[in-house]
C-alpha cells in the first residue's frame, strides 16, 4: 500500500511538472493554434536564469529565503522577456502563412536557444543549489514525499487556480477567450489582438520559467539539453487533455505522469516512454480532440 | 524587388557551389603535391597529421572535448623537440557527436585527407561504426574512452588499440567489489545506452555466476527525463541492499540524490564514466559514499603531472574526463611512428605491440588483441568531496 | 504607414532601406536604439554572467553588452527593411519569383529543359569519378564528398516521401522517422541472421515500410491536424523505444554492425569504390522517386490527396473515399522511407536506435516545409541546403548549429510558402481565330 502510495506521489510531482510547462503550449496553441517547439527551451532558460541569480547572490551573501524568492522573480522576468521576443521575431511575422510554417519557425528557434546558452554559458551540467528549504513538518514524510515534491505540487495548483480565476474573471483573461475563438471578431469589437497574443506568450513562459527553477532545484542539475524531453512530454500531455483548453492541459499533465509512475513501479522503467504513448493514442483513437477537448464542429 | 530576393537565392546557390567547388580545388592541388607519395614511397612527410576524432559537440562533448587537448598538448611538447622523424606533428580535429553515421563521415574523411593515425573515437558504438573504413584503409586507431569488449577481444580490428581497460574487466572487479562489501542483493540500473546497458549486463552476468549474491532488480532509466523518483521507488520497494549503475554521471547523481533524499542510503557503485570529479561538482554533498570504478590511480605518475601542468597553463582550466588517457593515446601513436620511422601501418602497429612508451597512466605496451597491458581498474570512493582509491 | 503613399520609384533605395516600417528617420533611430537596449537586456543574465557555482567565481562578459547593442541596432534596419519588402511583396502580384519563372521557362521549352538535365546527368554521373583531362587529374567529387552526397541524396529520397504525406495530403506527420527505421533494422537483422543481400532487402524494406505505414495509418483516421501531429510523434518515439528495449531480437542500444554493402554480382569492393557504388544506387532511387512522385501527383490518387489537403469536408462530398485516401498516402508515404531506410543501413554499416529520433523527422519536416511543400523541386533544394550547409559550416564548428536554426527561422519569415513553391498545372490555351488577343 505504500509503495502505491509513493508512486501515487511520485506521479504526482511528475505530473506537476509537466502541467507547469503543458499550460504553456495550450494557451498558445489556443490563441494562434501553433505548436510552439521552443517552449521548452523557455522553460530551460527560466531555470538557467535562476541559476545565475542565485549563484550570484549566494556569493554576495544573500539569506537562504530571500535567494529563492528572487531567483524565482527573475527568472520569470527573463523568461517572460524572452517569450515575448520570441513571439515578435519568429512568429508574428508567419499571421497570415501556411499552418506549417511557423512550426518550422518554432523548431528553428528551439535549435538556435539551445545553441545560444550552450555557447553563452556552458555544455557542461551545471549543479543548481538547493534553494527550497526543508520544511519541519514533512520531516517524518521524508520518504514518501519531500519537501521540494510538496512545493512543486502547490506552485502548480495555485498556477492553475490563478489561471483559471484570471481568465474566467478578468478584463484580458476575456479578451484571450476571445481571441481563442474568433481572431477576426476580436479585432472587430476593438481588442488589441497584438497585445493578447503577447501577454498569452508572457504568462505561459512565466508558468514554464517557475517551473524551471523549482524543478532545477529539486533535481540539483541543469543542462543546456532540458528542454527538449520536458518540452515533447509536456506537449503530449497538453494534447492528452485537449489542447486549447486549460483544465485539459492539468489534467493531460497529471495523467501523463501517473502512468508512467505506475508503468516504472509496476512494470519495467524501460518501458514507461511506450506506455504513456499507448496511452495517449487509445485515448486519442476514443476521444478525437483529447480528454477535455470540445470537439470543434467544422462549418462548411 | 523580386529581383533581390532571387538574386540573394542565387548568389547563396552560388556560394555553396563555390564552396564545392573550392573544396576540390584544395583537395587536388593536396594530391599533386602528394603525388610522389601515392607512389608507395613512405619516407615521412614534412608534416605529420594526427587525427582526432570523437564528440566535440552536441550532449557527450565535455567527454570529447578533453581528447583535442590532450592531442595539441602532445604535439607541442613534441615538436618543440623537434617534432616526429623530422615533421611537425600538427592535429585535426573531426567531429561525430557519438553518432554512428557521423562517425563513418569523420573516418572517411581521415582517409580521404590520408591521414594515418586517428586518436579517437570516443564512444563505443561511434567506433564501432568507423572501425571497417579504418581497417580497410589501414589506419592505426586508438581510443582513450571506447570500452565495448568486442572491439579487441573479437579479433576482427587489428588496428584498434585503447589506453583504458574494456568494460567486462570493470565489470569483474565492481562485482568482486560487491561482494567484498558484503551486499547481497543487487539492484542493476543502467541508463540504456550502449556503454551503460553493456556494463550493467557485464555486471549482471557476473553477478549471476556467482552464488550469495543475486540480482534482484535490472532496469534502465531514460537519460534526461524529469525526475527519478519513480525508480528509487522501485529500488527501495525490492529490498536491494546495494545499487550498481552503468551509465554516466548526470543520471548517476540525479538517481543518488533522489536515493538519499528519500532515505534509501545503501551503497552506490558505479562506472568510470561517474568516476569524474564533475560528478562529484554536481551531487554535492549527496556524492559522499559512492563508490565507482575508474583507471588505476596515476596522479604520482610524473608524465601526467607534467600534462596536467600543461593543460592547465595553456587552457586555463582542469582537464576534463578521458584526459589522461587521450594524453597517453597521442604519445603512444607518435612514439610508435617514432620507433617505426615512417607511419607505414605494418611498422607503427608492429612498433605498438613490441615497444614500451611512458605514458600519463603508465608504462605502457599493447597485446596482440590491441588492449593496453599496464593499465587496469581500481575502485574509487568519494571521501570528503574527493574520489579516494580504496585498496 | 506614410511610405506606402509615397511614389516609391522616387524614393530613394537607401532612404527606404533606412526608414522602412517607421515614419521618419530619427523615428526609425529611436526604434532601433529601443531594440538595442531590449535585447541588451534580455541576454544580459546568458551572455555576460557567467556564474561558476562549484568554484564560486563570476565571470563578467561586459563586451558582449557591446556586440549584442550593435549588432542589434544595425540588424534591426535590415530586419524592418526585409519584413516591409516582404509587405510590399504581398501587394503586387501572387505571383512567383524570378527563380520560379525562370524554372517555368526551362520546363516548358524542351530543348533547354533535356540540355539541361543531360548536363545535369553528366556532371552528376562523372562527379565521383578520377578522371584526366587535358592532362590535369580532375575529380568532382573525392571519397568525403560522395560520403556526403550519398548522405544528401538519402534525405532527398525521405523529404519526397514525406512530401506525400505533408505536402501533398496535408497530413502532418511527425513521426516520420518510424518507417525509416523499420527499413533499417529490417535489412540489418535479416543481413545479420539470413544473410539476405542488400538488393532482396530493398523490395523487402519498400514492403514493411507499407505494412506498417497502413498498421499506422488505422489509428490515425479519425484525428484532425494537431493531434495527427501528436499521435504520430508517439508513434516514431513507440518504434525508436521498442528497438531499444527489445534487445533480444533489436540488439538494443549497441546497435547492429557490419552490415553487408551492396555487391555488384558478387565483387569484392573496397571502401572508395563501395561508395562510389552506393552513389551510383543512390541516383538511380532519387531518378525513380522522383519519377513516381511526378506520377502519383497527376494521378486520380494525388488529386484525392490535394483535394483531402484542401478542404476534408468538400473532398468527402465530392465522394473521395478519406480512408483510402488517407491510408493510401501514409502507406505510399512509408514506402520511400523503408527503402530510404535499407540504404542509410548499407551505407553506415552500423545502426543504432539513436539515429532515428524524433530530431530526424523533424529534420525531414523542416526539409519538406523549407523547400517548399508540395513541390519536387523545393525538396530537393530544401534537403541540398538543409544537408549540405551544415556540413560546409563545419569550419564554423561550434556556431554551426546555432546559424542552422537562425537559417531556419529566417527562411520561414522570410519566405513562408517556402523556398520553391509547389506549382499546379496550368493549362493555357493559345487563342486562335478570335479577335481579342487574349491569351493569359
Amino acid at each position: 500500500m505504500e509503495y502505491f502510495l509513493e508512486l501515487l506521489l511520485g506521479g504526482l510531482t511528475r505530473g506537476s511538472i509537466y502541467a507547469l510547462i503543458a499550460l504553456g503550449y495550450t494557451m498558445v496553441y489556443g490563441i494562434i493554434e501553433l505548436i510552439n517547439f521552443a517552449h521548452g527551451e523557455i522553460y530551460m532558460i527560466g531555470a538557467f536564469t535562476g541559476l545565475i541569480v542565485a549563484g550570484l547572490l549566494t556569493m554576495l551573501g544573500f539569506p537562504g529565503a530571500s535567494i529563492l524568492a528572487i531567483a524565482l522573480v527573475c527568472a520569470v522576468i527573463w523568461a517572460a522577456a524572452y517569450g515575448y521576443t520570441i513571439e515578435k521575431v519568429a512568429y508574428k511575422p508567419l499571421r497570415g502563412a501556411p499552418r506549417l510554417s511557423p512550426l518550422i519557425s518554432a523548431i528553428g528557434m528551439s535549435i538556435f536557444l539551445q545553441n545560444y546558452v550552450m555557447l553563452s554559458q556552458t555544455s557542461d551540467f551545471l549543479p543548481f543549489p538547493e534553494l527550497i528549504p526543508e520544511f519541519g513538518f514533512m520531516k517524518g514524510y521524508n520518504s514518501i514525499m519531500s519537501s521540494s515534491e510538496l512545493v512543486i505540487v502547490g506552485a502548480t495548483i495555485l498556477s492553475c487556480i490563478g489561471l483559471t480565476l484570471f481568465i474566467k474573471f478578468t478584463k484580458l483573461g476575456k479578451a484571450m477567450r476571445a481571441t481563442a475563438q474568433n481572431r477576426k471578431m476580436a479585432m472587430l469589437v476593438g481588442i488589441n489582438v497584438d497585445m493578447v497574443i503577447s501577454a498569452t506568450f508572457v504568462i505561459g513562459s512565466s508558468l514554464a520559467a517557475v517551473g524551471g527553477v523549482l524543478i532545477a532545484s529539486h533535481v540539483g542539475q541543469i543542462n543546456y539539453f532540458i528542454g527538449f524531453i520536458a518540452g515533447i512530454k509536456a506537449f503530449t500531455a497538453a494534447v492528452l487533455g485537449g489542447i486549447g483548453s486549460i483544465p485539459g492541459a492539468m489534467l493531460g499533465a497529471l495523467v501523463l505522469g501517473m502512468t508512467e509512475a505506475f508503468a516504472t513501479g509496476y512494470v519495467s522503467s524501460d518501458y514507461e516512454d511506450v506506455f504513456a504513448f499507448c496511452l495517449l493514442v487509445l485515448i486519442l483513437i476514443f476521444r478525437p480532440a483529447g480528454i477535455m477537448g470540445k470537439e470543434k464542429t467544422q462549418k462548411v | 524587388m523580386r529581383v533581390k530576393l532571387s538574386l540573394i537565392a542565387l548568389c547563396l546557390a552560388m556560394v555553396a557551389m563555390l564552396a564545392a567547388c573550392g573544396g576540390e580545388a584544395e583537395k587536388i592541388e593536396k594530391k599533386d603535391a602528394q603525388g610522389d607519395v601515392e607512389t608507395g614511397e613512405v619516407a615521412a612527410p614534412a608534416k605529420l597529421v594526427l587525427g582526432v576524432a570523437g564528440a566535440h559537440s552536441g550532449d557527450l562533448a565535455s567527454y570529447g572535448l578533453p581528447s583535442i587537448n590532450a592531442a595539441k598538448l602532445v604535439a607541442a611538447k613534441l615538436n618543440a623537440a623537434g617534432g616526429v622523424n623530422g615533421a611537425m606533428v600538427e592535429v585535426v580535429s573531426q567531429d561525430d557527436q557519438c553518432k554512428p553515421e557521423l562517425a563513418t563521415n569523420a573516418a572517411t574523411k581521415m582517409v580521404s585527407d590520408e591521414v594515418k593515425i586517428v586518436l579517437g573515437h570516443i564512444c563505443s558504438g561511434a567506433t564501432k561504426a568507423a572501425m571497417p573504413i579504418y581497417l580497410e584503409s589501414e589506419i592505426v586507431v586508438m581510443s582513450p574512452s571506447a570500452t565495448n569488449p568486442p572491439l579487441t577481444q573479437s579479433g576482427e580490428y587489428p588496428n584498434f588499440f585503447r589506453t583504458i581497460a574494456p568494460d567486462d574487466a570493470q565489470a569483474a572487479l565492481e562485482v568482486s567489489f560487491a561482494k567484498g562489501l558484503g551486499l547481497k542483493k543487487i539492484a542493476v540500473i543502467h541508463d540504456k545506452g550502449d556503454y551503460g546497458k553493456g556494463f550493467a549486463s557485464f555486471c549482471k552476468q557476473f553477478i549471476e555466476a556467482e552464488d550469495g549474491i543475486e540480482v534482484v532488480l535490472f532496469e534502465g532509466v531514460t537519460p534526461g527525463a524529469v525526475d527519478y523518483s519513480a525508480v528509487v521507488q522501485k529500488i527501495k520497494g525490492s529490498g536491494a541492499d546495494g545499487v550498481i549503475f552503468g551509465g554516466y554521471h548526470p543520471e548517476a547523481s540525479k538517481i543518488v540524490s533522489g536515493m538519499r533524499k528519500k532515505g534509501v542510503e545503501i551503497p552506490f557503485l558505479s562506472d568510470d564514466g561517474v568516476k569524474d570529479d564533475t560528478f562529484i561538482k554536481v551531487a554535492g554533498k549527496y556524492a559522499e559514499g559512492v563508490y565507482a570504478t575508474g583507471p588505476m590511480d596515476f596522479s604520482d605518475n610524473p608524465v601526467y603531472q607534467e600534462a596536467v601542468a600543461a593543460h592547465k597553463k595553456e587552457f586555463g582550466a582542469d582537464p576534463g574526463p578521458f584526459f589522461p588517457e587521450a594524453y597517453s593515446a597521442a604519445l603512444a601513436l607518435l612514439n610508435a611512428v617514432e620507433n617505426a620511422g615512417s607511419t607505414d601501418y605494418a611498422k607503427v602497429t608492429e612498433a605498438l605491440r613490441t615497444k614500451y612508451v611512458d605514458t600519463a597512466v603508465g608504462k605502457l605496451k599493447f597485446d596482440a588483441k590491441g588492449d593496453a597491458e599496464g593499465v587496469g581498474f581500481s575502485v574509487y570512493q568519494v571521501k570528503d568531496g574527493k574520489y579516494v582509491e580504496v585498496k | 504607414m506614410s511610405n506606402l503613399t509615397q511614389d516609391t520609384s522616387q524614393q530613394s533605395a537607401m532612404s527606404f532601406f533606412l526608414t522602412a516600417g517607421c515614419d521618419s528617420l530619427p523615428h526609425a533611430l529611436k526604434k532601433s536604439f529601443l531594440a538595442a537596449i531590449w535585447f541588451v537586456f534580455l541576454t544580459f543574465p546568458i551572455m555576460v554572467i557567467r556564474v561558476d557555482t562549484i568554484d564560486k567565481t563570476v565571470v563578467w562578459r561586459w563586451e558582449n553588452m557591446a556586440y549584442i547593442a550593435l549588432s542589434i541596432f544595425f540588424g534591426s534596419f535590415v530586419w524592418r527593411w526585409l519584413l516591409a519588402r516582404k509587405e510590399l511583396e504581398k501587394d503586387e502580384t501572387k505571383g512567383e519569383t524570378k527563380i520560379e519563372a525562370l524554372l517555368t521557362v526551362i520546363q516548358t521549352t524542351p530543348t533547354i529543359k533535356f540540355s539541361l538535365l543531360c548536363l545535369i546527368a553528366v556532371i552528376a554521373v562523372v562527379a565521383p569519378l578520377k578522371f584526366t583531362f587535358l592532362g590535369s587529374k580532375l575529380q568532382f567529387f573525392d571519397l568525403y564528398q560522395t560520403n556526403i552526397m550519398v548522405s544528401c541524396l538519402v534525405y532527398v529520397v525521405l523529404g519526397l516521401g514525406l512530401n506525400i504525406v505533408v505536402g501533398l495530403a496535408g497530413l502532418l506527420d511527425l513521426g516520420y522517422v518510424a518507417f525509416y527505421a523499420v527499413g533499417a533494422y529490417a535489412y540489418a537483422l535479416s543481413n545479420m541472421h539470413w544473410g539476405l543481400g542488400f538488393w532482396f532487402a530493398l523490395p523487402l524494406g519498400a514492403v514493411l515500410g507499407t505494412l506498417l505505414g497502413v498498421l499506422l495509418g488505422f489509428p490515425v483516421l479519425r484525428l484532425r491536424g494537431d493531434y495527427l501531429a501528436i499521435v504520430t510523434l508517439g508513434f516514431g518515439e513507440i518504434i525508436r523505444l521498442v528497438l531499444e528495449n527489445w534487445g533480444e531480437v533489436t540488439m538494443g542500444p549497441s546497435g547492429i554492425s557490419k552490415i553487408a554493402r551492396p555487391g555488384f554480382f558478387g565483387m569484392k569492393m573496397s571502401i572508395i569504390d563501395s561508395t562510389i557504388y552506393m552513389y551510383y544506387i543512390m541516383i538511380g532511387l532519387v531518378i525513380f522517386t522522383i519519377f513516381c512522385v511526378n506520377r502519383l501527383q497527376n494521378s486520380r490518387i494525388g488529386r484525392a490527396w490535394l483535394a483531402l489537403r484542401e478542404d476534408e469536408i468538400a473532398c468527402q462530398a465530392m465522394g473521395i473515399d478519406k480512408m483510402k485516401t488517407k491510408l493510401m498516402a501514409f502507406a505510399l508515404g512509408a514506402t520511400w522511407a523503408g527503402m530510404a531506410g535499407v540504404v542509410f543501413a548499407a551505407k553506415t554499416t552500423f545502426i543504432n536506435p539513436a539515429s532515428f529520433t524524433f530530431w530526424e523527422s523533424a529534420i525531414i519536416l523542416s526539409i519538406v516545409v523549407i523547400g517548399g511543400m508540395g513541390s519536387i523541386r523545393g525538396v530537393i533544394v530544401g534537403a541540398i541546403i538543409l544537408i549540405l550547409v551544415p556540413e560546409y559550416l563545419r569550419d564554423f564548428a561550434e556556431f554551426r548549429m546555432l546559424l542552422f536554426g537562425a537559417i531556419m527561422v529566417l527562411v520561414m519569415v522570410f519566405r513562408p510558402q517556402g523556398l520553391i513553391s509547389a506549382k499546379r498545372k496550368i493549362y493555357k490555351y493559345k487563342a486562335s481565330n478570335t479577335a481579342s488577343a487574349g491569351n493569359e
